[in-house]
């Protein structure tokens, strides 16, 4: 298959591609959520990402990919070898793994091996997409279509980052700590609230409207198509400078401050927009942390909390039937009141 | 030869020379001889040995997508895999029947296939990937313009013909230049062809002005000119390719008509005449520069259903108009699998061979050590030996789904206000059912008719989209809008749901079936209505809104076996509650019923 359409490549969409790049500086989000109109790079975007994460280091011969540094992370297996000494290890890229709609419960958790089972009768686990995408991520298409059970099954994995299979006499469990990204169209039916409220960040995609950015795009995409090769080197270096803009904001993310100040603002923010239980608040101050951190600052500012508002908050919002305008606005309002214009 | 016709046939042409590179081709046609024979000439422009594979229109996940072949895989004692017909498609062409009632998921799966040029089998315990560059052709027979195929589909389809106006005679005439020969050279020139800036420039902005929002739209526009170009034999794209693609691509798009420059009202009786549809291409090149040619020669293929249309809205059409089979899921029919359990198999259970081969292999060396005592080493097999105990049953959830349809009365001067509780009320409602997955819809009649709002839907953002203007005043046509609800209800009871149907009405009808005013006819031809609503048996309510109760409202109720509840000041939050305890009675009677 050819070299995926470079990240950098992407015209505008800014806001999702920060929310991805914050995702990618803190995995610990809780996951993206795309939702908007058709044909605006939603897929590209996401697979575009994929080739631009740093390779990371996992246990040579483990199914799961351990990273040989977390040594309270590691699957069983890796437990048992740690215990004979040093762990190999070599790099591999980061796993982005498709979710294909059709997918059964079986192949996503993992199930017994068939094969050996049946050919020699041998009790094997066969380890599923949840542990391919262990340290990477997980993109589903059109997950508003998406069985209600498999999201909730997908949602529960990522919340714990731990996968416990319980089927056909196998008791398995491993570690499987993965970003989950879902992308849709809202004309096709939406998410149920209590599953749209667990995702970390959601952004809203539209068509670009202005007669530049829309033959950019045909530009770019059309010179990837008749040639990705060329196309791809042609943005490497580009590419390549977001790769260590995220390498650093990964090792810087521990040292950024967030003041009781901060605290107190996003607090405020919440209670303004009226969102329930604490995940607002707690992803708000995540991803001002990772924005800050990919902007090479200290501290949190007002500034980033007011980026990240819309993503980290605009799913919480109960709906009011009378008020008509979109969440968008209403977090805007928002931080008007709170943080002043 | 009609110019649906001919831009049929240069579509088949550019579809043969890269069939996954467009996408394919939504043909709205009715079964008969004349799509029959545009299959055949596309069928003969493609290379040879290229697959044509059909899909019906229930297909199975497993024979679309591939799976476990069970045969080979009971007989050899490992998993099998079996091709789909994605996959059996690779580099040719796949046709979707009746692609305007084809389940979202299946369209989910084709769309995925035609983003990636694979398919990524994950399921019956099989990981696979398979290359699928395949190119669509969707036969769309739907009727009107709220049937047809999912939008996702038809997104990343170049070319969306319709030839339902075309006659058979017309099919006879084939223009020179598209013999397979040809396409055969034309397909190999195609990568080496160069298309100036200012090509994609003018196809972005004949999109923009058309109101083609997807960017693919463009894509494959530019895409198109490429060919076109290819096909005649250039090595670059000439105005008459950019021309040519504008009108096979960005034409049949269209929602709104392009602005003039001068920003001038628009005047159709004048632009009308002067760019009848039948206009050939040739000819139909205006002079003048290049985004003005490109966007004009789009304007000249707007389908003269689709101008009067855009005329009738001023220009512009809502930009909600979804298919109807995106809205429609009828996956969950017989209820989802939720599991397998241990079963016989009789009436009808359905076997799940995974899980059954799962049970059985635990088993496997005992059992054959078992069968294989006394027995020669030669006559020993791989088979698995699965017994009835093995035998795991899937087992279904079923799931009564609610559909409240709503029927407003927006006749007369209180409609506006009963109209906008009534939006209100759906709105509450949606938000409500996402647990349950409830649909609801709306009716409002007013004048000589009733109008659908609101098909059956779950997504708010459609909801909003299809209430955002609502119509009011005039003639109360209550027995019109009682048999639209009716069609309504039945659809939904097919699709294996349970019907609500609540009126907002004060009861006083004075518009009668015909679209005829006066009470008296009106009020027979209402009750009539009313009476066939209750021997179809449909759980209604009616909410008798005057602002005084009369007997109007209740007679009506009586009429149609309904649940009179009288609320003169409706408001959103009671309506949305009472609709709820209806709907929970009726589910349940639903239930006992099934």
């Amino acid at each position: 298959m050819a070299a995926p359409f470079p990240f950098s490549a992407i015209v505008g969409q800014d806001e999702m591609k920060l929310a991805l790049m914050i995702a990618a500086v803190d995995p610990g989000i809780g996951g993206v959520l795309v939702f908007g109109d058709r044909g605006t790079g939603k897929s590209t975007t996401v697979r575009a990402l994929a080739a631009l994460l740093p390779k990371m280091r996992a246990v040579t011969g483990c199914r799961y990919g351990c990273d040989p540094d977390a040594t309270d992370d590691l699957c069983d297996e890796c437990r048992e070898r740690s215990r004979h000494g040093e762990l190999k290890s070599r790099t591999l890229p980061v796993p982005v793994v498709d979710l294909p709609l059709g997918a059964t419960e079986d192949r996503v958790v993992g199930a017994l091996d068939l094969e050996l089972a049946l050919t020699q009768g041998e009790k094997a686990f066969e380890p599923g997409l949840l542990a391919r995408a262990h340290r990477g991520f997980l993109y589903i298409d059109e997950v508003n279509l998406l069985e209600d059970h498999l999201v909730d099954l997908l949602l529960d994995v990522a919340a714990s980052g731990e996968n416990v299979v319980e089927r056909e006499g196998l008791s398995v469990r491993h570690p499987a700590r993965f970003v989950l990204i879902g992308s849709g169209n809202p004309e096709e039916g939406e998410l149920r609230p209590q599953l749209l409220d667990r995702f970390g960040l959601s952004v809203e995609v539209r068509t670009p409207e202005e007669l530049a950015t829309r033959i950019e795009v045909i530009r770019r995409r059309d010179e990837y198509e008749r040639g990705p090769a060329a196309f791809v080197a042609k943005w490497k270096r580009r590419d390549g400078r977001l790769r260590t803009k995220i390498r650093k904001a990964r090792e810087h993310i521990d040292d950024v401050v967030v003041s009781d100040a901060m605290l107190e603002q996003a607090a405020r923010l919440c209670i303004a927009l009226g969102t329930d239980g604490l995940r607002g608040e707690l992803t708000l101050v995540r991803a001002a942390r990772a924005l800050a951190a990919l902007e090479g600052g200290d501290e949190v500012t007002e500034k980033q909390l007011r980026e990240v508002a819309g993503p980290a908050l605009r799913h919480r919002l109960r709906r009011n039937p009378l008020d008509d305008s979109g969440s968008g606005v209403r977090v805007e309002r928002a931080l008007e009141e709170v943080l002043g214009t | 030869m009609s110019a649906a016709w001919s831009d049929a046939l240069r579509a088949a042409c550019l579809f043969a020379m890269d069939p996954a590179g467009f996408g394919g081709v939504n043909l709205r046609a009715h079964a008969g001889p004349v799509r029959d024979e545009w299959l055949r000439v596309l069928r003969g422009l493609l290379a040879e040995g290229r697959p044509f594979r059909r899909v019906p229109v229930h297909v199975t996940e497993a024979r679309l997508l591939g799976g476990l072949d069970l045969a080979a895989t009971l007989g050899q004692g490992r998993p099998v895999a079996e091709m789909g017909l994605l996959a059996e498609a690779d580099g040719g062409v796949l046709l979707l029947t009746s692609a305007e009632r084809t389940e979202r998921a299946t369209i989910a799966h084709v769309t995925a296939a035609l983003d990636t040029g694979r398919v990524v089998l994950e399921r019956d315990g099989i990981a696979a990937r398979q290359a699928a560059r395949v190119g669509i052709v969707a036969l769309d027979e739907g009727l009107d313009a709220d049937e047809q195929p999912a939008a996702a589909l038809r997104d990343r389809l170049a070319f969306h013909l319709d030839l339902t106006a075309v006659g058979y005679r017309e099919t006879r005439e084939v223009p020179a230049g598209c013999t397979p020969g040809r396409i055969d050279a034309a397909r190999r020139a195609l990568p080496g062809i160069t298309a100036a800036e200012r090509y994609a420039e003018a196809l972005c902005g004949a999109a923009l002005a058309l109101g083609v929002d997807s960017l693919r739209a463009s894509l494959l526009a530019l895409r198109a000119a490429r060919a076109l170009a290819a096909l005649a034999g250039r090595e670059a794209v000439t105005d008459e390719d950019a021309a040519g693609a504008a009108r096979l691509v960005l034409a049949p798009r269209a929602t709104r008509l392009p602005q003039t420059e001068t920003g001038e009202e628009e005047q159709p009786e004048e632009r009308e005449p002067d760019t009848p549809p039948e206009e050939g291409r040739e000819e139909g090149i205006p002079d003048g520069p290049l985004p003005d040619q490109v966007l004009e020669a789009a304007r000249a293929a707007l389908p003269a259903a689709l101008l009067d249309a855009l005329l009738a809205a001023g220009g512009a059409l809502r930009s909600g108009t979804v298919g109807k089979a995106g809205a429609v899921q009828t996956s969950r029919l017989r209820g989802r699998p939720t599991g397998a359990r241990p079963g016989e198999l009789r009436d009808g259970a359905r076997l799940n061979v995974i899980e059954t081969l799962r049970a059985a292999a635990p088993w496997q060396p005992l059992r054959r050590e078992q069968a294989e005592r006394g027995r020669a080493a030669a006559h020993r097999s791989a088979r698995v030996e699965v017994r009835k105990a093995d035998f795991r049953i899937t087992r279904f959830r079923q799931r009564t789904e609610t559909t409240s349809i709503f029927v407003v009365d927006a006749s007369g001067s209180a409609a506006m206000h009963r109209l906008a509780e009534a939006k209100g009320a759906v709105e509450l409602l949606l938000a409500d059912c996402y647990v349950r997955r409830d649909r609801v819809a709306l009716i409002a009649f007013r004048g000589p008719g009733a109008e659908l709002l609101l098909p059956p839907t779950r997504s708010l953002v459609r909801a909003k989209r299809g209430l955002a203007q609502l119509p009011g005043g005039g003639g109360t046509p209550l027995a019109a809008a009682i048999d639209s609800s009716l069609t309504i209800a039945e659809a939904a009871r097919r699709r294996g749901e349970t019907p609500l149907v609540v009126f907002l009405t004060d009861g006083r009808a004075n518009v009668g079936r015909d679209g005829v005013g006066g009470r008296t006819r009106a009020r027979e031809d209402a009750l009539q209505a009313a009476r066939s609503l209750r021997v179809a048996g449909f759980s209604t309510l009616v909410i008798d809104t005057s602002p005084r109760a009369r007997p109007d409202a209740r007679e009506l109720a009586e009429a149609m076996a309904a649940r009179y509840l009288p609320l003169p000041q409706a408001d959103a939050e009671t309506l949305s509650r009472a609709v709820r305890q209806e709907g929970e009675l009726a589910a349940g009677a639903g239930h006992a019923a099934a």
